[in-house]
């Protein structure tokens, strides 16, 4: 599970309310149906990781990843063969003789992890792991996390401001704004059915077009007339339209198509695999529409800086909210 | 995985015995601060609205004492002697700081050491070392033209030697925090070497020049020993207090004094507590460091300069330990350890020296760990969130005052015979504990300095593997801070062997201390044994400080393997 938002929306804070480490103003915090409200730190089942990691600099890594065990006086080869156990397991086997400061960026996160998951934890929560690293070995370490916790089996709650990693990592992720949920669901849902503006604005690119409803679907944008498959709302209701700039279609024949539109292209921006282009639409009157093309798209219809080009957006994919 | 270990739940009910630890911990640290700084701070309030017998009279002894144009003369005296130690104290440092900082000049490791020496001698030894140069019978007398060195001069001087280093030391900070992108911005700019220092180096160590001001300010008016020795007939307020106290036993025209006294101490405390808040405020924008480059005549002239304020120094300290060493000033010449035979083992005051060694000892140990607990509860632990503000404001005041106003606090506090604390009147438990209260500030930035600089979040992650916090402090918490917990203990005795001002009104015979036998010798006449004791002082001073950086540096070799 990720808790997704923009800094300051009270992801983090809700972690550590999670973990004890805050205290919630109103409301209960329940775990396997304990009630865990008024519990401290150490008195709740979790293991946790910081963005800073936080190991022990003056602890080897066996020492650091051991720090639960040797708490629970286990006898000593149980505890080596423990840390041993949870090395291997995050792919640093041989490492216990070392000091955090000897490690990259990338190891003393594992590190980090296998202490974490050490005393077994029903919990695992992730404050933000991935964003002291640097970009490769960010998207590396993605898929190494998802892995381990899938081996391991624990729940796991992490916080990011990422919303690839949040997409990419997750079963379920949360999207948080100013401190409340604007939407919990799959990848796929938070992404295809945004449940409000915020959720669609933040998570991937959109468009959104003011527009008046006419009911039965049908809204009037500028001179433009489009159609959704949402019909929420009555008939003269200002609304807004939200668009993703992949939802449309240009190399299927347009006959029939609804939502046909004639645009100039005003700008592309080159984006590696794709590009996006600036549509102006006369009918529009001013209001600019953002829309992908693979380049091999680009090519095929000779899409330059200044052509004309007619196309049609993809009415299941028009989300419609009020405004 | 989970078959392998006991399910973690039953370490729950530990957890709220730890917690509670912390809140009976955090609680004791304020109890002791307030009972040790608040409540002798509350008595001599108290006292100043009494008579001596306890009835309130309102503000009489204020009227009285503003009446007799002796005593009102004092603050008057106090402030400009103030005033002129800081005018001359703060401009010479600055300059020499300068010289460190933004120079190519060789010798810098060495010129700085002989600067910072002043901070290990007694307040009284640079007086006698003046009173030797340019006394009655001084060596030097003609350069002082006819002018008496005793009254302001000599204190004036004195103080100078005693002030150099603090703000010294508060100068190279302010100024190593140069940006050198500024400076090359202003060479692309074509700008002259004067106007760049005053459009970039002023403002950018402006805070620094108001902090040592206020620091050298509120030193030079609350010191007591300097006056005492070489003020002669010119009254400033410290030595007021003591009059009135220890000479005529009239508490309160002391407190009323005290209070007067503490009322300086508290405005430049204030004025230093906001400016130090800018500062940190501008510490943190990342900047280049700026590397000076070499400049065959400025680096020439800033080494003379240096040289110069170097053996000024010098000589202030050769003359205390040459009059040590010689019969007697200026009729027989011969070289002699009668002194220190006398100030070590023949004399009344033989147990002095012994015994500041051994109180310095005790409050390294006290100090350090009170204060570094204290430190780490107000830093790294939580609950009672409405303690801790207070318990850091407490831990700021203790600054701001002076060891004079504290020792009459004490001794008005503890002395008082219906105080259960009675019995630590007259021992060496009371002057530690003072010391320990008096210096608290300083160690305790210090200690708040190292432990931020830790990650907040080891105390969550111990917390999270069940592991109680006093397990993580030990194992961890103290030796990361190691470096800063020995620098504590080395402040802390150094500047317990050679204090006065706070110790003055609690020592017993039998608990005499060196800075006070050093004035009660030098009150009888006995210059020799006074400055052999004085020199006794700044060696054993010397001797800590080396063996605190050889155990520095011994400690970074060994942990060579994880400080990265």
């Amino acid at each position: 599970m990720c808790l997704l938002g923009p800094s300051g929306c009270g992801k983090t804070t809700l972690l550590r309310i999670i973990a004890g480490l805050e205290t919630q103003t109103r409301g209960r915090v329940i775990q396997n149906g304990r009630d865990i409200s008024a519990l401290p730190p150490a008195g709740r089942d979790y293991g946790i990781v910081f963005q800073s990691y936080a190991l022990f600099p003056n602890l080897s890594v066996e020492e650091n990843v051991g720090y639960g065990l040797t708490n629970r006086r286990l006898p000593r080869g149980q505890i080596r063969a423990r840390v041993a156990e949870l090395l291997k397991l995050v792919g640093l086997p041989g490492s216990e003789a070392k000091y955090p400061s000897q490690l990259s960026g990338g190891q003393q996160q594992r590190i980090a992890l296998a202490r974490a998951l050490a005393t077994s934890p029903g919990l695992l929560l992730l404050d933000e792991p991935l964003s002291a690293l640097d970009a490769l070995e960010r998207v590396r370490l993605r898929g190494e996390i998802r892995s381990l916790q899938e081996k391991v089996g624990v729940t796991t709650i992490m916080v990011t401001h990422d919303q690839e990693e949040a997409l990419s990592m997750a079963d379920r992720v949360v999207v948080m704004n100013h401190g409340a949920l604007e939407q919990v669901g799959t990848p796929r849902e938070i992404y295809e059915t945004p449940a409000s503006p915020f959720v669609a604005d933040f998570v991937g690119r959109v468009n959104v077009l003011k527009a008046v409803s006419l009911g039965g679907g049908r809204y009037r944008a500028g001179r433009l007339a489009l159609t959704s498959s949402e019909n929420s709302l009555a008939a003269g209701q200002p609304a807004r339209l939200y668009l993703r700039p992949e939802d449309r279609v240009v190399d299927m024949p347009l006959n029939g198509q609804p939502n046909q539109i004639s645009g100039r292209i005003a700008k592309i921006e080159y984006l590696g695999g794709h590009c996006l282009a600036q549509m102006q639409v006369a009918e529009l009157e001013g209001q600019p529409l953002s829309v992908y093309f693979s380049l091999n798209q680009m090519r095929d219809l000779g899409i330059r800086e200044g052509s004309e080009l007619t196309f049609a957006l993809r009415a299941d994919r028009i989300r419609v909210f009020a405004s | 995985m989970s078959a392998v270990l006991p399910a973690p739940a039953a370490a729950a009910p530990r957890v709220h015995v730890a917690d509670l630890l912390v809140r009976a911990l955090l609680i004791l640290g304020g109890f002791g601060l307030a009972l040790f700084l608040l409540a002798p701070m509350a008595v001599i309030f108290i006292r100043a609205v009494q008579d001596n017998n306890g009835n309130y009279v309102g503000f009489v002894h204020f009227a009285n004492y503003f009446a007799t144009p002796a005593l009102a003369r004092s603050v008057w005296n106090s402030l400009w002697v103030s005033l002129a130690v800081t005018a001359i104290t703060v401009p010479a440092a600055f300059v020499f700081a300068y010289a460190l900082t933004r120079s190519c000049m060789p010798f810098k490791g060495t010129l700085r050491l002989i600067a910072l020496i002043p901070l290990l001698a007694p307040s009284l030894l640079p007086a006698i070392a003046f009173i030797q140069w340019f006394g009655n019978q001084g060596a030097l007398k003609w350069v002082m033209g006819g002018v008496s060195v005793y009254g302001a001069p000599g204190i004036i001087m004195s103080e100078v030697f005693n002030c150099f280093p603090h703000a010294l030391m508060i100068l190279i900070a302010a100024l190593a925090l140069a940006d050198g992108r500024l400076y090359e911005a202003a060479d692309a700019l074509g700008t002259r070497r004067l106007r760049k220092f005053f459009t970039i180096t002023v403002p950018s160590c402006k805070y620094g020049l108001i902090s040592a001001a206020t620091v050298v300010f509120t030193y030079a008016i609350s010191d007591f020993g300097a006056p005492k020795v070489i003020g002669g007939n010119f009254n400033v307020l410290a030595v007021d207090v003591f009059k009135q106290v220890i000479g005529q036993f009239n508490f309160s025209i002391g407190a009323v004094v005290g209070l007067l006294l503490l009322v300086p101490s508290v405005v430049a405390f204030g004025i230093d507590w906001v400016v130090r808040r800018r500062l940190t405020a501008s510490l943190t924008t990342r900047s280049v460091p700026f590397v000076p480059r070499p400049r065959p005549l400025f680096d020439g002239l800033m080494l003379g300069y240096c040289a110069l304020v170097c053996a000024l120094l010098l000589g202030v300290l050769g003359m205390a330990v040459y009059t040590s060493l010689i019969n007697l000033w200026p009729y027989n010449l011969g070289f002699t350890l009668k002194h220190y035979r006398y100030a070590l083992i023949a004399g009344d005051y033989a147990p002095a020296f012994w015994n500041s060694l051994k109180m310095g000892g005790w409050t390294a140990l006290i100090g350090t760990v009170f204060v570094f607990c204290t430190a780490y509860l107000l830093e790294k632990t939580r609950g009672l969130g409405a303690l801790r503000p207070a318990l850091r404001l407490l831990a700021l005041l203790s600054m701001a005052v002076p060891g004079l106003v504290l020792g009459l606090g004490y001794i008005m506090f503890f002395n008082h015979p219906a105080n259960p604390l009675n019995f630590l009147y007259q021992t060496m438990a009371i002057l530690a504990i003072s010391t320990v209260v008096h210096y608290y500030t300083s160690g305790h930035l210090t200690a708040v300095t190292a432990l931020k600089a830790l990650d907040d979040e080891y105390e969550s992650v111990s917390a999270s593997l069940k592991v109680p916090f006093y397990k993580t402090f030990w194992r961890v918490t103290v030796p990361v801070c190691l470096p800063a917990i020995l620098e504590i203990a080395r402040y802390y005795f150094v500047v317990s062997i050679s204090t006065l001002s706070c110790v003055v009104f609690l020592y017993a015979p039998h608990t005499i201390l060196a800075a006070v036998a050093i004035m009660n010798m030098d009150e009888a006449g006995d210059v020799g044994p006074a400055a052999a004791l004085g020199t006794l002082v700044v060696l054993a001073s010397v001797g800590v400080c080396l063996v605190y950086a050889l155990a520095t540096r011994l400690l970074i070799a060994k942990s060579q393997a994880w400080r990265a």
